[in-house]
């Protein structure tokens, strides 16, 4: 049951995420923590620090990562062959379309309607994210801000727009501050 | 083209080269399009130039991960269905053996008070991160100038984060109105003909 659980959830994280990376975000998210409660929104945001750091496609990574702690290593298999089976078949058969046809505008003009709908799932994903760190999961009054992680976030969201650091450096300091200043 | 010796050859070599770029890629899809393109075009040649921008397109345009869809594409031009078993198995196998490794730590990683901090930093660049992505691809989306893509960027926006919408249904909507304009851009060209 939970295996076809998994499967089934993350069937719809692979067929549904289109344009790669941070797309599969607002699905995992609305998937794993909202409808399965199989993460915490605390768990998912660790998990997408996590897989930022770590190579390979956000979506494996959650299928994996959800996979193994529901139900052990054949879990982790199962998550991920539902991750990509939409991609074995679509993608295949595109290829194949292509091969013959060599056609591409009516893909591309769907995908350009897509892609704003994308961005503002994404803004919506890391909005609840920046939440979730600023008032650590209680109500959003002025007396729960957590002033160390919103100083972070904005020190770190200054250094990306202004200099384009590295995101990876970025999260490892902002890590190594929130070790420093916790602790002291 | 280079015709390598033997079939077993070349899809050992396909697996293992999909497998160290998959292992050595950090950040994203394009990323890893990026050393595909210096591998089987420029290295090996297995694959010419113009295909694998359009492989590129194809692998973003499609659902799923890109780096996913580009390996089965990679896989299937260069050796077909075995080709594409292969790549896929190659992309996936490295962040599965190192999320399955984290994944088994992370009970006792997270009630560990150090790692705990540090993720909580972290937690705080990962926000920015993202909402720095979401800045650029905004931008992009207003650079359009089209009145339709900025209203499904509003709406989708409302749609999800105030009114808690089904994320599949925005997707399928927006889909929606991309071969509704699809079709009218087509018909009003066949008419101007």
């Amino acid at each position: 049951m939970i295996y076809l659980q998994l499967l089934w959830s993350f069937l719809q994280i692979g067929l549904f995420s289109i344009g790669g990376g941070y797309a599969a975000m607002p699905l995992i998210q609305a998937q794993v923590v909202d409808h399965y409660g199989w993460l915490s929104m605390n768990e998912f945001i660790d998990l997408i620090t996590i897989a930022e750091m770590t190579p390979g496609p956000i979506a494996v990574n959650s299928a994996t990562f959800v996979g193994i702690r529901i139900a052990g290593f054949s879990g982790a298999v199962v998550a991920t062959l539902g991750c990509i089976a939409p991609s074995l078949i679509i993608v295949s058969l595109l290829s194949y379309i292509y091969t013959k046809y060599r056609n591409l505008s009516t893909l591309q003009s769907v995908l350009g309607s897509l892609r704003p709908a994308v961005v503002a799932l994404i803004a919506s994903a890391g909005l609840s994210i920046l939440l979730e760190v600023v008032f650590d999961g209680q109500a959003m009054v002025l007396d729960s801000v957590q002033w160390v992680g919103l100083c972070l976030f904005g020190a770190a969201f200054f250094i990306l727009r202004r200099f384009k650091w590295n995101p990876i450096l970025v999260m490892s300091l902002c890590g190594a501050a929130g070790l420093v200043l916790g602790l002291s | 083209m280079e015709q390598p010796p033997s079939r077993a050859k070349l899809l050992t070599k396909l697996f293992f080269s999909m497998l160290y770029i998959s292992a050595f890629t950090f950040g994203g899809g394009f990323v890893i399009i990026t050393f595909m393109k210096q591998k089987f075009v420029d290295e090996l040649h297995w694959i010419d130039e113009q295909e694998m921008l359009d492989m590129t397109a194809l692998a973003q345009s499609s659902p799923g991960a890109i780096a996913v869809n580009a390996a089965i594409l990679v896989g299937w031009r260069v050796a077909g269905f075995a080709g594409m078993v292969v790549a896929v198995l190659g992309c996936i196998i490295p962040p599965m053996v190192t999320l399955s490794a984290i994944s088994l730590c992370y009970a006792a990683f997270a009630t560990n008070r150090y790692v705990a901090l540090t993720l909580k930093g972290m937690q705080a660049g990962v926000a920015a991160v993202i909402l720095d992505v979401v800045c650029s691809l905004g931008a992009n989306v207003l650079k359009m100038k089209s009145a339709v893509h900025l209203a499904i960027m509003v709406a989708a926006f409302v749609a999800t984060f105030f009114f808690d919408v089904n994320v599949i249904y925005i997707i399928l909507a927006a889909g929606l109105i991309g071969v509704v304009l699809a079709m009218y851009h087509k018909r009003k060209g066949g008419l101007a003909k």
